[in-house]
């Protein structure tokens, strides 16, 4: 196959891949997970390669899979110049962030758990943003939410990790859900879930009723993830993940997934003046909190966090104002906003790993200690406060260019430059402070540790970063232009706009505002002592993290309140709501519907037979109801309700039905008999009178609706499936018997699911009973000692005579089931007694000697059996189970049907034969357990 | 005729209903039966009634009974086995582990009332351990 008609989702499963192997491997050598985590990404890069040169020559590649046609999901990937960006970001930056962590962690982390989540976030990020189909970008963008949990508590022992992680999951999630909704909104209104399709109906969905709504849901998901205000604060409590996570997380990818969307919904949802209200004001708002907060962080991760959030605010703030230049703007803010803030977290990594500590008011002087680190982060930090011939000064000033296109008449127009400076003052108030407070300022104050350069390696990503910074800086036409340019392209989906990304605009409006922002903000640092203490005394506790913690916290007591309203620990309780909701509900569809009550159809005459015997029914259930304490009596008149019950069967024409349920019958009550041996003889009455009118009443309505229901059904006439199945039995499944041919062959693969549930309940009785901790009771409730002589001299004899006979009906019954009443099931049950009965009149320990009691071999068989047959007629190139039948002639017992089913029906014969043994056996094995001892306390 | 399955329909349930509400695991486990019973019934009758038609596929037969829930209600039947001998065996293993027979595994406590605002943040409550309440104490068994 040509790989380049499937790498995009190469590219994208491929990083999914490598975190298993890296997992793996770091079994063995820990820096090898290291290695295979950014030979990985390589891959995953040089895999997309040729799809990116495509991409530069203005392609758009979509490769695309039929998945779920019916709810419109393709499994389907696109590369255009907007998803090449952010590829490109996501694995370029992955990278160095590889390399970086490879130093940073330390020997007690495990290398292998961080990569391997590293490379599912990033195997996430490129499938949010290579997915061509809307709900699979949903599933890769909740991946990032998951992924992103557990990069964030890697560091799972400290408490400020996992409840960040957890605060982190909570809004991302909560977002995700919105997002959801407003795709789906998205899909419906456009009929398809396809960008190609959503791309090209932006003026069918702006003019959609439902427009309002989808944009509010979709910004929602948004503003999560990209931690827009008033959903920010989870971004600075993120902080406590491992700083290569934060470098990774908050300036490429996890944070500017939100962004990604507000770019790739650009063309369909921008333009209107609901866009630019809510998506510009909430970015401003963004831009404002961000860069005022930052200047107050003593923690240099929190300052680099808030200049995050604030950052954010301005792209955010850039696709709000809704201009093509603006989108410019904000991509190219995008780019350089990546590599400045990469390299700024990883600067703050190495600080906090060679110092000890991340506190600015004691990491003081650095720059005599470690003058290349300084050199770095004050290029970096320069970049970021929009210095001039770096990249940030450049996206900066054409930001401040917009923000005077966008004033307009009115006073919120002209606020936008000044707000626009604003921020800009402050974001160079805390650039400098993250240079002047780290690296001058006196000297270190209390350092846990002495202070030195970091690893050449360690040092080289954040090189690269600060190299790209002052390339694009100086030469934006030689480097970034080209990749803005398909970015822009893919973006608008459409002609891009002039722009024009010389260093030099002459005198202007934004250059005038740099100016003010580099005064203002050396001025406002200059203040800063006062404005500390003034934040401290005012401001610090007003944060929205307390109001999600109250609020987190009323939801959780309001949640335990009404658990404990409805779940008292009570299964009576719990079961008095279940039944009680049913019969509400039962009752209300008797209500609602204006059918009446009862059909036309001719009922049956009633004989006298039938009437004394369905007397005999009701007065047995009730007896054993009223007799319930006795629980002895109580449960062979439950035997007589089950016998009534398979008579029933015999009267409606059901024989098949009236032999399973007598056999059925007669393990049930062996087993109930075994398993009273070990509980209280008699039921304690602990049931207060209310409680059991209560119940009675309910019971009563309950039965009430069963009747009338069942009543109502069997009045009226109606279509069956019947003579389908009837019609077919003969020449589709080779038997006559229509029940047992339905069992094997029309509905066979159900019966499979049934006899797994059957050897699955056999397994785990066989679980529940290993090392139980019961104790047989010495002696009977009423004081009498239990009789020694177990085995009746009689019973012993007839059923050892009896035991080749009853084997010999079984067989009998088995092979004339699939045309006479009969087959696998009641076979399996009749073979089943034969044992138990052996066991009963014998005792367990002489019949463990002659049959094998150990029956999970039987079990296995069964369903081998059972599944060989399905699969034997996939070798064949038929469906699974798909049956075969032919004429055999065999003496004495004459001529038959053999069919392929009938192998089926000895797989279900086997396990009903090993589940009903097994249960019985391993229960009755218990009452072997050595020396009777006193009975338990609680015991009545 | 039909009546009279209905009536029996209806007094299994009730009698399956009010012996499932009951405290101690044994009655649950044969009201757990009767239900069984009940709804095997149920389901059986949804194929309408028939009496005397043959079950076997013959050449003279006028009519047949509905095949379809029959083979439904075999498997129900053993199902129902299955899950009653599961049920049984758990409340076995309940008073193994427990000392008591009750569905809840203790015996009826006073006051259950919910003791509120613990100040648990981000878990909820844990269960009340059954030592509490004196009974299956490790010590005690023996």
């Amino acid at each position: 196959m040509d790989v380049s008609t499937i790498n995009l989702p190469l590219a994208v499963l491929l990083p999914f891949v490598g975190a298993a192997v890296v997992a793996w491997a770091a079994h063995f050598h820990r820096v090898a997970a290291a290695w295979l985590a950014g030979i990985t990404t390589l891959l995953a890069l040089g895999v997309l390669y040729p799809a990116l040169i495509a991409v530069f020559a203005g392609e758009t590649l979509i490769q695309s899979w039929v998945w779920m046609p019916a709810i419109g999901l393709d499994f389907a990937f696109r590369l255009d110049g907007l998803g090449a960006l952010f590829a490109l970001m996501i694995l370029v930056i992955g990278l160095l962030v590889i390399l970086y962590a490879r130093y940073y962690l330390s020997a007690k982390d495990s290398m292998g758990r961080f990569f391997a989540y590293m490379l599912t976030f990033m195997g996430s990020m490129l499938g949010v943003v290579l997915s061509e189909n809307l709900l699979q970008l949903m599933v890769f963008w909740e991946l990032t939410s998951l992924s992103s949990f557990m990069l964030i508590s890697y560091w799972q022992h400290r408490e400020d990790a996992r409840q960040g992680a957890r605060m982190a999951l909570a809004i991302t999630g909560g977002g995700g859900l919105a997002l959801l909704a407003g795709i789906l909104l998205l899909g419906q209104m456009v009929g398809s879930y396809n960008l190609s399709d959503v791309l090209l109906a932006g003026e069918q969905i702006r003019a959609h009723a439902l427009y309002l709504p989808t944009l509010v849901l979709i910004a929602i998901g948004v503003f999560t993830k990209s931690a827009q205000f008033p959903f920010h604060f989870w971004l600075p409590n993120a902080m406590s993940a491992p700083t290569p996570v934060s470098a990774y997380l908050h300036s490429a990818t996890m944070v500017k997934a939100g962004i990604f969307l507000l770019a790739r919904f650009f063309p369909v949802l921008a333009g209107t003046p609901e866009w630019s209200w809510l998506i510009g004001t909430v970015g401003m708002i963004t831009l404002l909190v961000g860069a005022f907060v930052a200047l107050f962080q003593h923690d240099l991760k929190g300052l680099l966090a808030y200049s995050t959030i604030s950052h954010l605010g301005l792209i955010t703030l850039l696709f709000g104002l809704g201009t093509e230049l603006a989108a410019v703007a904000a991509l190219f803010h995008i780019i350089n906003h990546a590599t400045f803030k990469a390299s700024l977290f990883m600067v703050a990594g190495i600080i906090d790993h060679e110092t000890g500590t991340r506190d600015m008011r004691r990491i003081n002087g650095l720059l005599k200690y470690m003058p290349h680190t300084a050199v770095l982060a004050m290029i970096a930090a320069a970049a970021m406060a929009g210095v001039p011939l770096l990249n940030g000064f450049l996206s900066k000033e054409m930001f401040f260019d917009q923000a005077v296109v966008a004033s307009g008449e009115s006073l919120w127009g002209q606020a936008i430059p000044v707000m626009a400076t604003l921020a800009g003052v402050f974001s160079v108030a805390y650039s400098l402070r993250f240079i002047h407070d780290v690296f001058f300022n006196g000297e270190p104050v209390n350092l846990p540790k002495m202070p030195h350069e970091p690893p050449p390696f360690m040092r080289i990503p954040v090189d690269v970063l600060v190299v790209l910074c002052i390339a694009v800086g100086m030469l934006p036409m030689f480097t970034v232009a080209p990749l803005l340019a398909v970015a822009v392209q893919g973006t608008l989906q459409g002609v891009p706009p002039e722009y024009s990304l010389a260093i030099w605009h002459g005198f202007n409006e934004p250059l005038l505002m740099s100016f003010i922002a580099l005064v203002g903000g050396i001025a406002v640092y200059a203040v800063r002592k006062p404005l500390f203490a003034w934040y401290e005394s005012r401001v610090r506790g007003q944060q929205l993290r307390h109001l999600y913690d109250w609020k987190i916290d009323k939801l959780l007591q309001v949640a335990r309140g009404v658990t404990r309203g409805f779940d008292r620990g009570s299964l009576q309780d719990m079961l008095f709501w279940v039944l009680g909701f049913t019969l509400l509900m039962g009752t209300a569809g008797f209500l609602s519907s204006a059918a009446p009550l009862l059909g036309e159809r001719v009922l049956l005459p009633l004989d006298a037979v039938s009437l004394a015997v369905g007397a005999t029914l009701i007065l047995a259930s009730l007896l054993s109801v009223v007799l319930h304490r006795e629980r002895l009596i109580a449960l062979v008149v439950l035997g007589a309700v089950g016998l009534v019950v398979s008579l029933a069967f015999v009267k409606f024409s059901a024989p098949d039905l009236a032999l399973t349920q007598l056999s059925v019958e007669i393990v049930t009550i062996v087993l109930l008999m075994l398993a009273l041996y070990f509980l209280p003889q008699y039921t304690p009455r602990t049931s207060a009178v209310w409680r059991k009118w209560r119940d009675g009443i309910l019971a009563g309505l309950l039965g009430l609706g069963a009747a009338v229901l069942a009543l109502a059904v069997m009045t009226r006439e109606t279509a069956t499936l019947a003579d389908y199945f009837v019609t077919q039995s003969v020449p589709g499944g080779g038997g006559a018997n229509v029940v047992n041919v339905i069992l094997v062959d029309f509905r066979g693969f159900d019966t499979m699911g049934e006899i797994a549930v059957l050897a699955l309940a056999g397994l785990g009785i066989f679980a529940l009973l290993q090392q139980i901790k019961l104790y047989a009771p010495a002696e009977d409730s009423s004081g009498r000692a239990w009789a020694l002589e177990a085995n009746p001299f009689i019973l012993q004899t007839f059923s050892r005579v009896l035991f080749p006979l009853m084997l010999m009906v079984a067989v009998f019954v088995f092979l004339r089931g699939h045309n006479l009443p009969g087959g696998g099931f009641i076979a399996g049950l009749i073979a089943a007694l034969a044992i138990v009965l052996q066991n009963l009149a014998n005792g367990i320990g002489w019949t463990a000697q002659r049959i094998r009691s150990d029956m999970h071999s039987w079990l296995a068989a069964g369903l081998l059996v059972a599944a060989g047959t399905g699969m034997v007629a996939m070798a064949l190139g038929y469906p699974f189970l798909t049956s075969a039948h032919t004429h055999v002639h065999w003496p004495v017992v004459g001529d038959f049907e053999l069919a392929s089913a009938m192998f089926f029906d000895m797989g279900v014969f086997l396990v009903v034969v090993g589940a009903t043994v097994m249960i019985l056996v391993e229960l009755g094995k218990l009452n072997r357990l050595d020396a009777p001892t006193p009975v338990l306390q609680g015991e009545v | 005729m039909e009546l009279l399955i209905a009536l029996s329909i209806g007094v299994l349930v009730a009698c399956g209903v009010y012996l499932v509400l009951r405290a101690s695991t044994f009655p649950v486990v044969m009201g757990l039966t009767l239900l069984s019973y009940a709804t095997n019934l149920f389901l059986f009758a949804m194929g309408r009634l028939a009496i005397g038609v043959p079950a076997i596929v013959r050449p003279d037969a006028a009519g047949y009974a509905d095949p379809l829930p029959q083979a439904l209600v075999l498997t129900a039947i053993v199902i129902a086995f299955g899950m009653t001998a599961f049920a049984i065996v758990l409340a076995l293993k309940a008073r193994g582990e427990t000392g008591s027979d009750h569905v809840d595994g203790r015996t009826p406590h006073p006051n259950p009332s919910p003791s509120r605002g613990e100040g648990l943040r981000g878990s909820l409550a844990p269960p009340r351990p059954l030592r509490e309440r004196g009974l299956g104490g490790e010590g005690e068994s023996p």
